[in-house]
């Protein structure tokens, strides 16, 4: 009777509990090795073939090929932070106009439709917005501005239509949780509907609306496959909107398989690599910060 | 019930698993025609050695080949860390390993491959010579009125840095010259080079000719090199300079499957598809 008794518990409850854990334990260290391993394979270029990083950071000659070879990254990460930064400037705005049509100016419409169909957005993989970029954006843009399609514009539209769907359901959750007496304390002071979301629900917002800005920079930065098929991947600083240029993860794409474990130019593709982990883990620390701000 | 079922699926997962493993063990034995031939790398390689593999293995049934991709220089590290038995290139090892590594490979050449330089339907010219097409991969010739074709600005599409096609453009058409990545685009597979070409006003670029169909030729125009025409019949005799050796590359010398299959692929029985698939037969290379 004893026995069965502890074999139920056993079930029941340490079963569960030490698969979860192990679970957890599993996360933990897979994620540690994999920054591990990118950390040591990143800094080879630094420590085992003498690139400077000053050189790696700010300069714009990559010619990993022929003498002098030189592994200046500048132009990616130009072409990754303004392919970004420019996404999100189109892409913020716009979510935030939706998530709050969708819960203050026509939620049944917002609940109904808008919803379903952002998360529907989210599904779609990044290769079918490239694929959609490359033959329906690029035209259009060809007929517009003249010239060749490929270009940072390109890069900027299609990665901002993927990554609104993320910053606007995280936004929509945040003005949701503003809490109803603000609002009627607007209304009872006498504020219009416009006053009482740009000065109240939004300002209110704020923190949630940041972190859904940030983690759309995040998946804007590491997105590779929709804007490597649309940027046109020169190797060159974009001067001007409507320029070709590559960034960080277009180039890893393209090279990775194509070059031979230990060489130099292996070595610095890893660090592009190191970089990237880099800068989404200060995007991480920033939506830490927002989010202890918010408290 | 439910419990029984997740344990049956259990139990199968870990057979699965282990047997798994002792499938991949398998390759390493050294009977006659049997076991894996495992093979990784060339993209550009890959649909004649998917082929042959099944042909090989039609004739020798115990025999299993498994081909993949991943570009020359996965193929080259595979096979200098030992993961397969084979690793495809499109360039000579010495060109992507360390001498140390490259040194340890052992090479078979087992078939040639052609590529032609190719431009969009409207561009009125059907022959450069070698330095016009330096001078526009350069970007010294911008726009297609200075090597005798109508007022339309060159729109050059490169393959990227380290593509294999790439390397032997530069070396065998450029004569040694590096490609300016600063001007115009780059494109990483054959498929995204065609769509550009046929979309893009006035661009250039360089394909591979067991790429070239029918099909494709409806939408891009070959031109000749210094009037020779881009076949692979001007490659077998010695006029027409832009192809490459598509190398097989094994650590050491090949033992077993690896092989017979490596000899089956520079067999008379293989001739007719490497042929069909629009390489060039190694026997027939002068």
């Amino acid at each position: 009777m004893e026995n069965k008794k502890f074999i139920t518990k056993l079930k029941n409850e340490y079963l569960g509990r030490t698969y979860a854990f192990a679970c957890g334990l599993f996360i933990i260290i897979l994620t540690l090795s994999i920054i591990f391993f990118i950390f040591t394979k990143g800094i080879a270029t630094f420590t085992k073939d003498g690139v400077s990083l000053a050189e790696f950071l700010f300069s714009t000659v990559w010619k990993p090929e022929g003498s002098p070879k030189s592994f200046g990254a500048l132009i990616f990460i130009a072409g990754s932070t303004l392919v970004s930064v420019g996404a999100v400037i189109l892409s913020a705005p716009i979510s935030v106009a939706l998530a709050i049509f969708m819960h203050y100016i026509s939620p049944k419409f917002g609940s109904k439709v808008l919803q379903p169909a952002l998360e529907l957005f989210v599904g779609i993989p990044s290769v079918v917005y490239g694929w959609l970029g490359f033959s329906i954006l690029l035209p259009m843009l060809k007929a517009g501005f003249g010239g060749i399609g490929f270009s940072l514009l390109a890069g900027i539209i299609v990665l901002s239509v993927m990554i609104l769907p993320t910053i606007a359901s995280i936004s929509a959750d945040a003005v949701k949780v503003v809490p109803a007496n603000y609002m009627e304390a607007s209304y009872g002071l006498g504020a219009t509907r416009w006053q009482t979301i740009s000065k109240v629900i939004v300002p209110a917002a704020k923190g949630g609306i940041l972190t859904g800005v940030v983690l759309g920079l995040a998946r804007a930065f590491g997105e590779a496959m929709a804007v490597q098929m649309v940027i046109g991947n020169s190797i060159k600083l974009a001067d001007g909107l409507y320029s070709s240029t590559s960034t960080l993860t277009s180039i890893l794409a393209m090279d990775m398989g194509n070059t031979a474990t230990g060489s130099t130019w292996n070595d610095a593709l890893w660090s592009m690599a190191l970089l990237l982990l880099i800068i989404s883990f200060i995007f991480i620390l920033i939506i830490r910060v927002i989010g202890k701000r918010g408290e | 019930m439910k419990k029984r079922s997740i344990r049956l699926m259990l139990a199968a997962l870990a057979v699965t698993v282990v047997a798994g493993g002792f499938a991949g063990c398998s390759s390493k034995q050294e009977a006659a025609v049997s076991g894996n031939v495992t093979l990784a790398g060339s993209t550009a390689l890959q649909p004649l050695a998917e082929q042959a593999g099944k042909d090989f293995t039609a004739k020798y049934p115990s025999a299993v080949v498994t081909v993949q991709g991943g570009g020359s220089g996965t193929g080259l590290n595979l096979v200098s860390e030992g993961t397969v038995n084979i690793g495809n290139s499109d360039v000579e090892a010495g060109k992507k390993l360390d001498a140390s590594l490259a040194s340890a490979l052992v090479d078979h050449k087992v078939c040639g491959i052609g590529f032609a330089v190719v431009v969009n339907k409207n561009v009125k010219v059907d022959s450069l010579t070698a330095q016009q097409i330096q001078d526009i991969f350069t970007g010294k010739v911008t726009n297609w009125k200075e090597v005798g074709g109508q007022d339309i600005a060159i729109q050059v599409i490169h393959r990227p840095a380290s593509s294999g096609t790439r390397a032997t453009f530069v070396d065998t058409v450029m004569g040694g010259v590096a490609e300016n990545d600063a001007i115009g685009t780059v494109q990483d597979s054959s498929g995204s080079v065609e769509k550009a070409l046929t979309d893009t006003q006035g661009s250039i670029s360089y394909l591979a000719l067991s790429y070239i169909t029918d099909a494709v030729k409806a939408n891009v125009t070959p031109v000749k090199i210094d009037s020779v025409e881009a076949t692979n019949a001007n490659i077998k005799v010695g006029t027409y300079k832009f192809w490459s050796w598509e190398h097989m590359y094994t650590k050491g010398e090949a033992t077993g499957a690896t092989k017979t299959f490596l000899e089956y692929m520079v067999s008379a029985d293989n001739k007719a598809l490497v042929e069909k698939l629009g390489y060039i037969s190694a026997s027939d290379i002068k």
